[in-house]
């Protein structure tokens, strides 16, 4: 590994039920039926995952599936059963209540389901809400909240209460809240799923906006695989309570490593996930200024299908690396009507 | 079938009981076992004798160390007299200096229209001009009917009482609320304290802190604040986990968890709390008179003793009026609380609290004018109305017109229903009762519940109270069924149709506002003294839960149960007896045991009319200032009551678990 991860978990396990430790103890490797015939629940088992420095890291899984344990685990509002956390390389779980204040205070952030907006205070108080309880004096606190009130475009609404606004506005009350400490790791859990699916989109569109700009590390929770391949750059999916996969989407939907898995992908347009580097020819030669080998299938399907030759592919730096055909763009295209 | 081989297993206890009760007291004096149906005197523990003693030794030799136990109360009572007698001198006495033997007046107190500006004021500023309309008329009504004086006394000691109650129970309840252990030790403490009777304790305050407005002050504290430190306790445990888990995320410590997230989360439900409180301490007030509080509660009592229907009449009007006016202020801040005030910031004070500065200015205006004519100081004692004699002519004629007509109501309910309930309590021998109890007990809540029961019930039986336990039970069981009987038909009703259902809302809240005293007044001037009254007074006192809860039950039915009747085809006489009053029971249950609970706690009251049961005894004890013989006779009351909160509400819980509406397993 080149990079150390921004927030390591190893071996992360959550029983709930009487004497979970010591019955995690005494069997240190227990399957599913196991636990459950020992009357505990199982929420989250062996949980390995690293989020890197700057990438959205998308945690995906069915309801129950243990995805806010697990979240819930990495920042220790649950204290986990058993497990090692690793947060730039210092051991989480040993730190006292103080420390663990001061890193929430300044370090993490946390976006909420169901908005969790304090009702007694308005728009800005709740934004100026993180500020104040690190003592920060309230002129100075809520002049930084308006400056993230003004970034997630809610300008206008400060002296609003949670109550009077639409529950898309709440969100982003909820967001702005949460970025006016400047976290390095902020926690998504189903920020929009309590949205309608228009606002969704919407909302995901203004997430991948924010992002763009501020580049966090992101850990963010969904149990809708198309938000998570919208906007994850890596996916782990969980069920009941383990992780069995952790990939892009990409490798997600081209090499599901279970039956489950792919249950999830079976659905998903392939031309959507998949990018132009994995289906170009590497070293031919095309015409145009140099498609990016990142871009999806989707989006630049009209583009190569018009065209009458192949269209030049470009790396990260702008090098040519390879063509792309119609034929191969129209394959990917069709496989999905099959 | 093994449901119908145990119901029928109960029914032949039940008619084993009834023999017991009609032929057992011929056969144990046939067989020369007395004792079986009257507990021996010798056998009795003389349990009050050693609380007493131990009493005296608490207030007489006491000593912490430093200071004594005497010194302890004297220091409490000399911090609770300071605020309460600068209160009371604001609204009603006016500021005094001794100067000599004399003391002058050196500032009146408030004048009545600066008063009657301030709440109206506060009306406006809590909700609108309707709800000042509202309580400046109450307010206007205790000055026009002469009643000032005392309401401001009143109203003195519940401004002292309930940010002593309020306080105090936020206090317990956000402690029981972080430490579980404190909340177990917490939990029995308060139901012991919300089941033991009033009276029970006033005995031991009289003791501890003498006649006087600090043992009252004392006495409706300790009776208001339980509700507000459960209702704490439990609105912090609702306040939503993610507002929780975002106190934790956001890096809150301890302190400010509990004063910057949980406390203003939970704001709403402990505005129910402080309400509680509120009409709690109002409640308390002809009680807390009979030790030293003054006021209204005062005026209600001597006119209960002097049999004065019209004074007494008019002085518990005057308590409801204060009382709806204070609930309805008090809610109206509670809603207000959660509302969006627009406040414009920015302008002068004057812009920004027109309110305050009008009755600032109405204030200095009339406490000026009141120094040169009296009218505007106080409200001129020649201009009051009295409704008094209105009231003892009706109540006259009544009597007069209408004696036999009484006589034979009365008559009838006794013959017909009282007496043959009271002949079962007593006929039955106390060892069989309490196996019954036990019994009983076990079936609903298993072995715990049965000893804790046996225990109760042996308790009772060695101190030698069954007799007036066994008159307690019948007086208590008797007006729970006429309630019951009066009660959940009425919440059915209210429950199917909303225009019953507003009325019936509106005399339910009636009832509860008013003080239990108040009911015994007219009561006792129709029916004279004896069971029969206290039974009315007690029906009349317990009969909002059984309507509340039925109305609750029966209106919160899934709509989806019902409209699966419709589809099928019920009619709508169909759908409430099928669907809606089944399904409705646990609630009714739970109705009934609070309609218990007020029963007894009334009962002690209805010892005024000469009833002979516990409650009689602890009014006998505090007449006496017997301190142990009050608190055993309040225990009794207490297990009494502690049995039937037990066992009420694990019958409910079976019922529930049977329709599914809770997991579990029969
Ligand atoms: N406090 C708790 N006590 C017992 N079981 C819990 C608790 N919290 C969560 N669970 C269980 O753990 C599992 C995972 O829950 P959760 O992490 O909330 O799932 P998700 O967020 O994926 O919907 C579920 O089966 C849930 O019932
Ligand atoms: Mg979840």
């Amino acid at each position: 590994m080149t990079e150390q991860p921004k927030l390591a978990c190893r071996n992360i396990w959550k029983l709930y039920g009487p004497d979970a430790e010591s019955y995690l103890e005494k069997h240190p490797d227990p399957t599913l039926e196991d636990i459950r015939a020992a009357g505990l629940i199982p929420a989250v088992r062996d949980a390995n995952i690293d989020i890197r420095d700057g990438e959205i890291f998308v945690i995906m899984g069915l309801s129950g599936s243990g995805k806010s344990t697990l979240v819930r685990c990495l920042s220790r509002l649950i204290e986990p059963t058993a497990g090692a956390l690793e947060f730039h390389g210092q051991d989480l779980r040993a730190m006292s209540e103080r420390e663990m204040i001061e890193i929430r205070r300044h370090k993490l952030g946390m976006v909420f389901q169901h908005f969790a907006l304090l009702p007694h205070l308005t728009v800005l108080q709740n934004v100026a809400f993180p500020l104040t309880v690190q003592g920060q004096k309230k002129a100075a606190a809520e002049m930084r909240a308006r400056e993230v009130i003004n970034l997630v475009g809610l300008e206008g609404r400060e002296t609003y209460y949670p109550r009077e606004l639409s529950g898309g506005q709440q969100q982003r009350v909820g967001i702005a809240r949460s970025l006016a400490v400047e976290p390095e790791l902020w926690f998504l859990d189903e920020p929009f799923s309590a949205l309608d699916p228009l606002i969704r989109r919407e909302m995901q569109d203004e997430f991948l906006r924010l992002q763009g700009m501020l580049k966090k590390t992101i850990v963010f929770i969904t149990h809708d695989f198309d938000e998570a391949i919208r906007l994850a750059d890596r996916i782990a999916i969980m069920k009941d309570g383990a992780v069995i996969q952790v990939a892009t989407p990409e490798e997600l939907v081209l090499h599901p490593a279970t039956d489950y898995v792919e249950e999830f992908t079976r659905h998903i347009p392939r031309a959507k996930v998949m990018s132009v580097g994995a289906i170009m020819e590497r070293g031919a030669q095309g015409s145009g200024a140099g498609i990016s080998q990142t871009a999806k299938i989707a989006d630049i399907a009209a583009q190569v299908v018009a065209a009458q030759t192949p269209l030049a592919v470009a790396d990260d730096r702008g090098q040519i690396v390879g063509a792309i055909t119609r034929e191969a763009v129209i394959s990917v295209l069709v496989e999905q009507g099959t | 079938m093994r449901v119908s081989r145990s119901s029928l297993l109960w029914i032949g206890l039940f008619t084993v009981t009834w023999m017991l009760a009609s032929y057992g007291k011929s056969m144990a004096t046939a067989a020369d076992m007395k004792w079986l149906i009257k507990y021996p005197n010798a056998w009795v523990f003389p349990l009050k004798d050693t609380i007493s003693d131990m009493m005296r030794w608490l207030v007489e030799d006491a000593h912490f160390g430093l200071f004594t136990f005497t010194e302890a109360t004297r220091a409490l009572s000399w911090l609770i007299e300071q605020p309460y007698n600068f209160v009371r001198a604001l609204f009603s006495d006016g500021f005094d200096r001794r100067i000599g033997r004399d003391a002058v007046q050196i500032v009146p107190p408030l004048s009545w229209i600066a008063v009657l500006a301030g709440v109206i004021a506060l009306g406006h500023y809590a909700k609108d001009w309707v709800l000042a309309g509202i309580v400046g008329a109450s307010f206007a009504y205790l000055a026009v009917f002469g009643q000032w004086e005392s309401a401001m006394v009143t109203l003195a000691s519940v401004m002292i009482a309930v940010p002593i109650g309020v306080g105090g129970g936020l206090m317990f309840g956000i402690l029981a609320y972080r430490h579980p252990l404190f909340e177990r030790l917490m939990t029995p403490v308060l139901d012991l304290m919300q089941t033991i009777p009033i009276f029970a304790y006033l005995v031991p305050i009289l003791f501890m802190f003498g006649f006087g407005p600090v043992s009252a002050l004392v006495a409706t504290v300790i009776y208001a604040m339980p509700p507000m430190v459960r209702i704490t306790t439990m609105a912090l445990k609702a306040v939503d986990p993610e507002i929780k888990d975002f106190g934790v995320m956001t890096g809150c410590t301890t302190r400010q968890m509990t004063w910057r997230i949980l406390v203003p989360a939970a704001q709403q439900s402990l505005m129910v709390g402080v309400n509680q409180v509120i009409m709690l301490s109002l409640n308390m007030v002809i009680i807390a008179s009979m030790i030293g509080a003054g006021g209204l509660g005062f005026d209600v009592l001597s006119a209960l003793r002097r049999l004065d229907i019209g004074g007494g009449f008019e002085a518990g009007i005057a308590i409801v009026i204060l009382a709806i006016a204070i609930d309805r202020l008090s809610q109206a801040f509670a809603e207000r609380s959660t509302m969006y005030v627009p406040t414009n910031s920015g302008t002068s004070f004057v812009a920004r609290n027109p309110r305050t500065v009008i009755v600032g200015v109405i204030l200095v205006i009339a406490m000026g004018l009141g120094q040169i004519i009296p009218f505007f100081q106080t409200y001129p004692e020649g201009q009051t109305l009295t409704t008094g004699a209105f009231w003892s002519d009706a109540v006259k004629y009544l009597n007069i017109n209408y004696f036999d007509q009484f006589e034979a109501v009365k008559i009838f309910f006794l013959k017909g229903f009282m007496l043959p309930i009271k002949r079962f309590f007593l006929g039955v021998p106390w060892p069989w009762m309490i196996a019954m109890i036990v019994l009983i007990g076990w079936r609903f809540g298993g072995w715990k519940l049965a000893l804790m029961n046996g225990l109760m019930a042996v308790f009772i039986v060695t101190t030698g109270l069954w007799a007036k336990a066994m008159i307690t039970v019948y007086l208590c069981g008797a007006s729970v069924i006429i309630a019951s009987v009066i009660g959940i038909p009425f919440g059915v009703l209210a429950a199917v149709n909303k225009r019953a259902g507003r009325i019936i809302g509106v005399v339910i809240d009636t009832l509860q506002t008013l003080p239990s005293f108040v009911y015994l007044i007219p009561v006792v001037m129709l029916f004279r003294i004896g069971d029969f009254t206290a039974m009315i007074a007690i029906v009349l006192y317990a009969l909002a839960p059984a309507v509340r809860y039925t109305e609750h039950g029966v209106g919160s039915v899934s709509a989806d149960l019902i409209e699966a009747g419709v589809v099928s085809g019920c009619t709508r006489m169909q759908i409430l007896t099928r669907i809606r009053l089944p399904l409705a029971l646990p609630d009714i249950l739970l109705g009934v045991n609070q309609t218990i609970m007020l029963a007894l706690s009334m009962l002690v009251i209805t010892a005024l009319v000469g009833t002979r049961d516990l409650g009689q005894e602890v009014y006998i004890a505090l007449t006496k200032a017997d301190t142990g013989r009050g608190i055993v006779a309040g225990l009794g009351i207490a297990f009494i009551a502690i049995i039937a909160d037990r066992v009420i509400p694990a019958s409910a819980r079976n019922a529930r678990i049977r329709y599914g509406l809770e997991g579990g397993h029969d």
